[in-house]
């Protein structure tokens, strides 16, 4: 404001400006207006939005606090509302994320690198990528479907923490891979062809520059994955997790010689969410609570994933900037 | 033209490499039309012509850039001196080609890694191992590129905190420190200022002496000042080819005098 009125101050004798000044005052003043009022909806429709997270936080808080604590953690599923826990639960997620992301990663990222950096653009690359694309969209139930045929009755796989970790797997690789393509696009084309100047072969190419550069976006890609697949819970239903577990999978480390084994991958499992929905369904208002409290686990899990997602990719802009 | 665009065989100067009809298309639309010239070895030869005029095109077939691209298309030849490859032939790995011929473009663009990293680039691609060989090769192209002095202490900060003019002269030590046969540099003095170019002039005339430099200009007080020969193109074409003084004193064309006296681009 402050220079505008300076330059008018100046007087029209030396404008030469077709508008006269009170003419530009006057449409600057309505334009100003007109972003004052888009500013203020913006805002109102932002705060309707947070204050309903908030008050939703705050109501599971209130609910869920008084029974979050060190027992609750490490305490089976129970007919007694006051003695059940999460320990199948938080365990059983632990281990399926982890199978998830043992699948997920490796191949989502090699998916993305391989349609980015070597495949060749005709009509095949174009309909895969179509479908990979659309494939993130499709609703999570119908890999549910897909993996009760192929992982649980195909492949034998049972109602076992490996076909639900698997099934997570198929939920995210799209996500994987296109995040993983994005990240490698913003690699810019004069790295590239600094590279390739410098005589890199392909393969250098990738490993010494694309990965490299484009590591932060794609952690923050799987991270983002994971946050989501943690928290599905129809196609872990449908391929029929078990909603009362008092019994913890054969640790994977640990006992006899070689002290690592898969047997873990077999056992039957529950998740978070499905022992969330599982107390919620009951009549007594004491499982609620503990509902509450369990989602307000879940809730803290994926916050830290996403506080991990953001802070990777500040650190990495840090380092690699263009 | 043909006639004007070969070196003076009386005066005796190696040739490092020969450009013979060398055309060239993106897609369909023609950036060369049938260039020849010789590239005089241990000399300076720049180029000069008005912007989009085909030099920077010109130079990226040297060390067969335009392959990353689909759709591009060679025609001619350009020999390298001594073993006559033909440097645009299909049957020539363009690997081979660019781990013997090093380019500086018009920005900077150091990778963002370490500065020592980037010096021994080159040499990484290039499998070599011996750490104290690397160590003495990043330092002698950064005394080449006179940047020695302002990095020895920070070699392991990243590239990315040097100033412009620091980072084109790491990238011109990147691409000497493999000991390239020939140099290419694109306009590597447009975005700096006036002490930084003329740091980066008088390192060219220094590093002549080891290397055959290709410089595209388009400011013609640098190529008077640090070529010895100089092509002027027009359009896509090679409208002028000779020594320096003659080019800039006595030019044969009426178009290349209009270029130099500012009458035109
Ligand atoms: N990737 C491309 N695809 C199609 N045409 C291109 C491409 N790159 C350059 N050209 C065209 O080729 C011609 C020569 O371009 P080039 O970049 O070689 O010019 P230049 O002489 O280097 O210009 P400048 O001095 O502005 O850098 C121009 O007409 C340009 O439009
Ligand atoms: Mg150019």
């Amino acid at each position: 404001m402050a220079r505008l009125r300076a330059r008018s101050r100046r007087g029209p004798a030396q404008s030469h400006n077709p508008m006269p000044e009170a003419a530009i005052s006057e449409a600057l003043a309505r334009r100003k207006r007109r972003d004052g009022w888009f500013a203020l909806a913006g805002l109102l429709i932002m705060l309707a939005a947070v204050l309903t997270l908030v008050l939703l936080l705050a109501q599971l808080l209130v609910d869920g606090l008084p029974r979050l604590s060190l027992e609750f953690f490490v305490e089976f599923p129970s007919r007694f509302p006051q003695r059940a826990g999460i320990y199948s639960a938080w365990i059983g997620t632990l281990l399926v994320m982890l199978v998830t992301a043992f699948v997920a990663v490796p191949l989502g990222v090699a998916a993305g690198l391989y349609l980015e950096e070597y495949a060749r653009r005709n009509w095949l690359t174009d309909l895969i990528e179509i479908n990979v694309s659309n494939l993130a969209g499709v609703p999570s139930i119908i890999y549910g479907l897909l993996a009760l045929g192929l992982f649980v009755n195909r492949f034998s796989l049972g109602q076992s923490i490996a076909a639900a970790g698997l099934t997570l797997a198929l939920l995210i690789i799209p996500v994987v891979i296109v995040a993983t393509r994005e990240a490698i696009r913003a690699v810019p084309r004069n790295m590239r062809e600094a590279a390739y100047a410098m005589g890199t072969t392909q393969w250098q190419m990738v490993a010494h520059h694309v990965l490299p550069y484009s590591t932060g976006s794609i952690l923050t890609g799987i991270i983002i994955g994971l946050s989501r697949a943690i928290g599905e819970t129809a196609p872990v239903i449908t391929i029929g997790a078990l909603t009362f577990i008092a019994f913890l999978p054969e640790a994977p480390i640990g006992g006899e010689f070689p002290y690592i084994n898969f047997n873990w991958l077999d056992a039957p499992f529950t998740l978070l969410p499905i022992q969330i929905f599982n107390w919620l369904s009951r009549p007594q208002t004491e499982f609620h609570a503990n509902a509450a409290a369990a989602a307000l686990v879940l809730i803290a899990l994926t916050l830290c994933m996403n506080a991990t997602a953001i802070y990777l990719r500040y650190r990495y802009r840090r380092r690699v900037q263009w | 033209m043909a006639a004007i665009s070969h070196i003076d065989p009386k005066e005796a100067l190696a040739v490092k490499a020969r450009v013979e009809q060398l055309s060239f298309y993106y897609g369909d639309a023609q950036a060369l039309n049938r260039v020849s010239l010789d590239l005089a070895e241990r000399r300076i030869t720049a180029l000069i012509g008005a912007s989009g005029c085909g030099k920077s095109t010109f130079l990226r077939c040297f060390n067969r850039l335009h392959d990353l691209y689909p759709e591009s298309r060679y025609e001619g030849q350009i020999l390298l001196k001594p073993d006559d490859i033909n440097i645009i032939s299909k049957a020539v790995d363009p690997l081979e080609v660019r781990l013997r011929i090093g380019m500086v473009f018009q920005k900077p663009n150091p990778f963002p890694k370490t500065i020592f990293e980037n010096v021994a680039y080159g040499l990484k691609v290039r499998g070599v191992r011996d750490r104290h060989f690397i160590e003495e090769r990043v330092e002698g192209a950064l005394r080449q590129a006179s940047l020695w002095a302002e990095t020895r202490d920070r070699l392991q900060d990243s590239a990315m905190t040097l100033s412009g003019g620091q980072q084109q002269r790491l990238c011109i030590a990147r691409a000497l420190a493999p000991q390239p046969e020939l140099l290419l540099l694109d306009e590597p003095t447009s975005a700096l200022d006036p002490i930084a170019t003329a740091n980066i002039e008088e390192l060219l005339s220094e590093l002549k002496e080891q290397v055959t430099i290709l410089i595209v200009t388009h400011n013609m007080q640098q190529a008077a000042r640090v070529s010895d020969f100089t092509a002027f193109m027009h359009l896509g074409e090679l409208v002028e080819f000779g020594d320096t003084d003659t080019v800039f004193t006595t030019p044969r064309q009426k178009k290349t005098e209009d270029y130099i006296t500012g009458r035109y681009g």
